[in-house]
């Protein structure tokens, strides 16, 4: 009865997992997909986007965060939970300055996409018209902080798989912003490569190639077709 | 029965909403027979009539004087009133300039360009005065309803005018919610 | 530019023993010698610790007291609790500024002066309160504040400031088994040593201690979680950052009560086998800092602490670490991100501090009114305990009471009192709403004051806030989601961006701008963030609006606009650079904010 005994049951279909692994993760082997950002396959969990919120025996919690536990009862696909990402989302987009018609990284972008799969279609919410700082000092590399979504996905690839140590979050609540360690505070001064594994996990057009720029016509792009499983794990895989 | 009546209106956009509007093909004889279009660039009337209209289309961002008291009173002739294109949704392509203050632009358009003959900040009161930043629509009113895109597809217009018309809460298809 | 001085960096690196995991320390010590921490003394302290320039960045640019630029000789914070604000702490602030002729948040021009807000300070009983490079005013008057800038003017060192404007008093006005209980050091470490630290852990669980910093989690279970985990290293810290607004019943405890409190932590250390234990003070309570040194040393020369205590095989010390200003700091794992010189962001849980706390190490981490208890349970006995409460609340509770009340201060009651025994005891009249816990308590009003104070009803860390009927409590929640939006670390979108949100919101509720359609969604959105935030402080920041809009939403019905919508920016003042610009000013040059234009339309 191994079957049984490592098995929980998300929005009514019993899911097995492996001992460790978290919700997300057993959702992702099983092919289901729980929305996420800040979550990447390859990286140590992080839990802040909160858009992966599910209910857990009925409490709120994050399925990257939490441990699949035998037993448990897990909603994700509830009108409660997407109505509630969707607001996550909008405050996303109303925090940074996200315009998609000159956005490069328009048709391949998660903050996007997720945007799509949970039905945004405004931003709801004043926005902050926040001033942040650009980054073209790199050769190969853009930093364009205006679409930062602060998830740490490069500050941990750029940590743990690189082991460069490259970016960092500083700063307190809506002051938060991505820093770069380098003396000048720019890109350029360090040894940032594109080849690296930090240059590959950006889920919007924040950290980006430079010489790319739109880099597939509209209708071939990753997230024309509606989000899945196989989408974003090829995305996960590879920009 | 008189039908329902819809009007459109444009502030800082590039007309591509009303063009893709446009580009329902045969489908607007459909909509013509269902609605009667009151103002609308398509119509050339200048302002909504006064008994109001039922749907109000309004597409671009604000970014001038102009296009408040436009807004405003669009708004106020509209019962339902939905913003149309990234343009009223976020403030899109014209809100590029958010990243440079106004005056810098005023200076580099009239003052310091290349090729500027008589430098002068224009002041005549015919002419809106530009806001500090651009910004959407939803600042300044209501807004009803969104469809957004860059523009919005045809199929998007389509599904959300007939929702509105049979009283259906408008939801739109995967392929049609687009932000660019 | 100053001219930073070196020798002295050196030797505060010195002091914390080059040793990174006391960056934050480290950096407070800079900050209170040169006044503040600019980019060159960063990239210094980053290359003499090797840690990341960006950590460094993060953690400076994180607590509220560490500055990036030079503050100058002169750093004033004065306290903005609603408590303080209903004392008059506005005027405080004007006449400051006026008379030191600087600007709020900013340097003054000659570098010497610094003035600003923050939040609680523990002094609600005392205020207005402000702090002067760290040490406390209380009772400051618009006259005294006049007195203040002129010594300030003057140049005159803090030592020679009458000791009196120093004062902080500490006289409770209710005692109940705690406050009245003789303490006597090493007497209940001796009688745990003698029936051994299983027994007294039963003790403990048989009293039915409940954690006193809020949550209530049962004490001995937390321990003994704690002491079966596996790990190299155990530690014991004592989370004395009392940040909820409106609390100061730690720092009664702080000051009076210190050796029992370390006497706790010293028990906790023998249970739980950990040699070390960390007080974590906050940086508000600085100027107790080195009394709590010199009950340290004492208890050390008492062989009450230190090596083989009481002459036993038992080692444990206490080293004191201060808080810089982070409300989120007393979220206990962020205290020991803290601890561990980084920013205090709460840490993903799973795993918890009991298992995985310091340095990944098994922890238990206990409120200072929690330690003093279980001291006073080794020495008085289990049933000394359960002779007051209520079944599920076993013992007393200190309540820091203050606001519209007459005799405001310490008071201690059996769990299971009522709002209303409180209330007749601290002289409140004409009640309008008890704010319980704090800002991420609950606001109850009249009708509810007859319930009882205990985890099973009305669960509070201690605060315990009045409001008169003069009071218009919707400023009253302005003032704390301000504070929450201020003090969200920025970790997780629900809060960083979720508070913000709020703030606007709130703002123009206040203002009489906002719509019935506005308040319905920002109620949404508040519940959004309520649900999804990732620690206690996302999750309890939209309480007070929440809280209130359910027993008060007469009073938000009187405050919203009739009209259809007023713009979320000044209109005009977006006009006023190119109005500038072309120089005009007719009338096409300005756009009403209300009026005609917004008015409900057909
Ligand atoms: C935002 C936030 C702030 C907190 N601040 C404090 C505090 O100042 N003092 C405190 O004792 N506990 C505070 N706590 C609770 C601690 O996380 C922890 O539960 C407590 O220190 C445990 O001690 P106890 O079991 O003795 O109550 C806070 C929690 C949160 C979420
Ligand atoms: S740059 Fe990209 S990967 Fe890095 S924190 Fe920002 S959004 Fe995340
Ligand atoms: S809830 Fe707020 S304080 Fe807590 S982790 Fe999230 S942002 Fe930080
Ligand atoms: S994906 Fe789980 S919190 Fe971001």
């Amino acid at each position: 009865m191994q079957e049984s005994e490592f098995s929980f049951e998300l929005d009514g279909t019993d899911l097995p997992f492996e001992p460790g692994q978290s919700i997300m993760e057993a959702a992702t082997q099983a092919g289901v997909y729980i929305p996420h950002l800040c979550h990447h396959p390859d990286l140590r969990r992080n839990g802040s986007c909160k858009l992966c919120t599910v209910k857990v025996n009925g409490r709120f919690g994050s399925a990257c965060a939490l441990p699949a536990q035998a037993g448990c009862t897990v909603e994700s696909n509830t009108s409660e939970l997407q109505e509630m990402r969707r607001q996550i989302v909008q405050m996303l987009f109303v925090e940074g300055n996200h315009y998609c018609p000159f956005c490069e990284k328009s048709g391949n972008c998660q903050l996007q996409v997720v945007a799509y799969h949970v039905g945004m279609v405004d931003m709801h919410f004043p926005p902050f018209n926040t001033a942040r700082q650009l980054d073209a000092s790199h050769r190969e590399m853009l930093l364009d902080r205006d679409r930062c979504i602060q998830c740490a996905r490069c500050v941990r690839a750029s940590q743990d798989l690189d082991k460069k140590n490259i970016f960092g979050l500083a700063g307190r609540g809506m002051n938060i912003r991505l820093v770069v360690n380098s003396d000048s505070g720019l890109l350029g001064d360090t040894d940032f490569s594109s080849a690296d594994h930090a240059a590959q996990v950006c889920p919007t057009g924040a950290l980006i190639r430079k010489d790319q720029a739109y880099p597939c016509p509209i209708g071939s792009r990753l997230y024309d077709t509606p989000i899945s499983q196989h989408t974003i794990r090829q995305d996960a895989r590879h920009d | 029965m008189t039908k329902p009546t819809i009007a459109t209106c444009s502030l800082a956009g590039c007309f591509g909403c009303h063009m893709s509007l446009l580009d329902i093909d045969e489908r607007i004889v459909d909509l013509v027979q269902l609605v009667q279009f009151d103002r609308s660039p398509l119509t050339d009337i200048k302002h909504c009539s006064e008994q109001g209209v039922d749907i109000g289309l309004i597409e671009g961002a604000l970014c001038n004087a102009e296009n408040i008291h436009t807004l405003r009173e669009f708004r106020r002739r509209c019962r339902i009133l939905v913003a149309v294109g990234t343009c009223a949704i976020s403030g899109g392509v014209p809100a590029l300039r958010n990243r440079i203050p106004v005056e810098e632009c005023l200076n580099e358009a009239y003052l310091q360009g290349q090729g500027i003959d008589q430098p002068q900040i224009p002041n005549d009161v015919e002419l809106p005065l530009l806001m500090d930043k651009v910004y959407p629509v939803h600042e300044v009113v209501h807004i009803d309803y969104s469809l957004p895109g860059c523009p919005p597809p045809a199929d998007a217009f389509w599904s959300l005018l007939t929702a509105l018309l049979e009283g259906r809460e408008p939801s739109l298809d995967y392929p049609l919610r687009r932000f660019d | 530019m100053h001219a930073m001085n070196y020798q002295r960096i050196n030797q505060i690196l010195d002091d914390h023993g080059r040793n990174p995991l006391r960056l934050v320390q480290i950096l407070i010590g800079i900050q209170a010698e040169c006044g503040g921490i600019p980019a060159s003394v960063r990239d210094y302290i980053s290359k003499a610790l090797a840690v990341p320039l960006a950590q460094v960045h993060g953690v400076v640019a994180f607590y509220h007291f560490l500055s990036p630029e030079i503050q100058g000789q002169y750093r004033i914070y004065v306290a903005d609790n609603i408590i303080d604000r209903m004392h008059g702490n506005q005027e405080v602030m004007a006449t400051l500024l006026q008379e030191l002729q600087a600007e709020r948040g900013k340097p003054r021009a000659d570098g010497q002066v610094f003035i600003d807000y923050t939040s609680c300070t523990g002094l609600c009983d005392q205020g207005p309160a402000l702090l002067i490079n760290s040490r406390a005013l209380t009772h400051v008057t618009p006259d005294r504040a006049k007195e203040i800038a002129e010594r300030i003017n003057a140049g005159e060192p803090l030592n020679n400031w009458p000791s009196h404007w120093f004062q902080v008093e500490e006289s409770p006005r209710v005692a109940g088994p705690v406050l009245a209980s003789q303490f006597e050091p090493g007497r209940g470490l001796q009688a745990a040593l003698e029936m051994g630290p299983a027994q007294y852990l039963k003790e403990v669980e048989r009293a039915g201690l409940r954690g006193r910093g809020g949550a209530g989690f049962r004490t001995a279970i937390k321990w003994r979680v704690s002491r079966d985990a596996p790990g190299k290293t155990h530690y014991v810290i004592c989370n004395a950052d009392e940040g909820e607004p409106g609390t100061f019943k730690d720092r009664a405890l702080l000051t009076r009560d210190a050796d029992a409190m370390f006497e706790g932590m010293t028990l906790a250390g023998l249970v739980i086998g950990a040699e070390k234990g960390f007080l974590y003070l906050r940086g508000e309570y600085t100027y107790l800092y080195s009394q709590l040194v010199a009950t340290l040393a004492r208890r050390r020369a008492e062989h009450l602490l230190g090596k083989n205590i009481l002459g036993r095989e038992f080692n444990f010390d206490v080293e004191i670490h201060l808080g810089a200003g982070a409300y989120v700091a007393g979220e206990e794992s962020a205290l020991i991100e803290s601890l561990e010189g980084k920013c205090a962001v709460p840490r993903p849980r799973p795993p918890f501090t009991a298992t995985h706390g310091y340095l990944g190490q098994p922890t238990v981490c206990n409120n200072v009114e929690t330690f003093v208890k279980t001291a006073l349970i080794a020495q008085n006995g289990a049933d000394w305990f359960l002779e007051c409460g209520t079944r599920y609340s076993p013992g007393s509770k200190l309540l820091s009471v203050s606001g519209d009340v007459a005799r405001p201060g310490i008071y201690e009651y059996p769990f299971g009192t009522s709002v209303q025994t409180v209330l007749e005891a601290c002289g409140a009249r004409e009640t309008q709403a008890v704010q319980i816990g704090g800002p991420s308590g609950t606001c109850i009003t009249p009708n509810e004051f007859d319930r009882a104070i205990c985890y099973e009803d009305l669960s509070t860390g201690g605060s315990f806030m009045v409001f008169n009927r003069s009071r218009d409590m919707l400023s009253v929640v302005q003032n704390f989601i301000h504070f929450f939006a201020d003090e969200s670390c920025g970790f997780c979108t629900p809060c960083r961006v979720g508070t913000q949100l709020m703030r606007r919101a709130i703002d123009k509720i206040v203002a009489g701008k906002a719509g019935a359609r506005e308040l319905k969604e920002i109620e949404h959105a508040a519940k959004c963030t309520r649900a999804m935030s990732h620690c206690g402080l996302g999750q309890t920041a939209t309480k007070p609006f929440l809280d209130t809009l359910d027993r008060l939403r007469p009073q938000y019905e009187a405050r919203l606009s009739n009209l259809d919508f007023v713009p979320n920016f000044d209109l005009d003042q977006s006009l006023s650079k190119t109005r500038a610009l072309s120089q005009r000013d007719d009338p096409h040059a300005h756009l009403p904010q209300t009026g005609e234009a917004c008015d409900a339309r057909i």
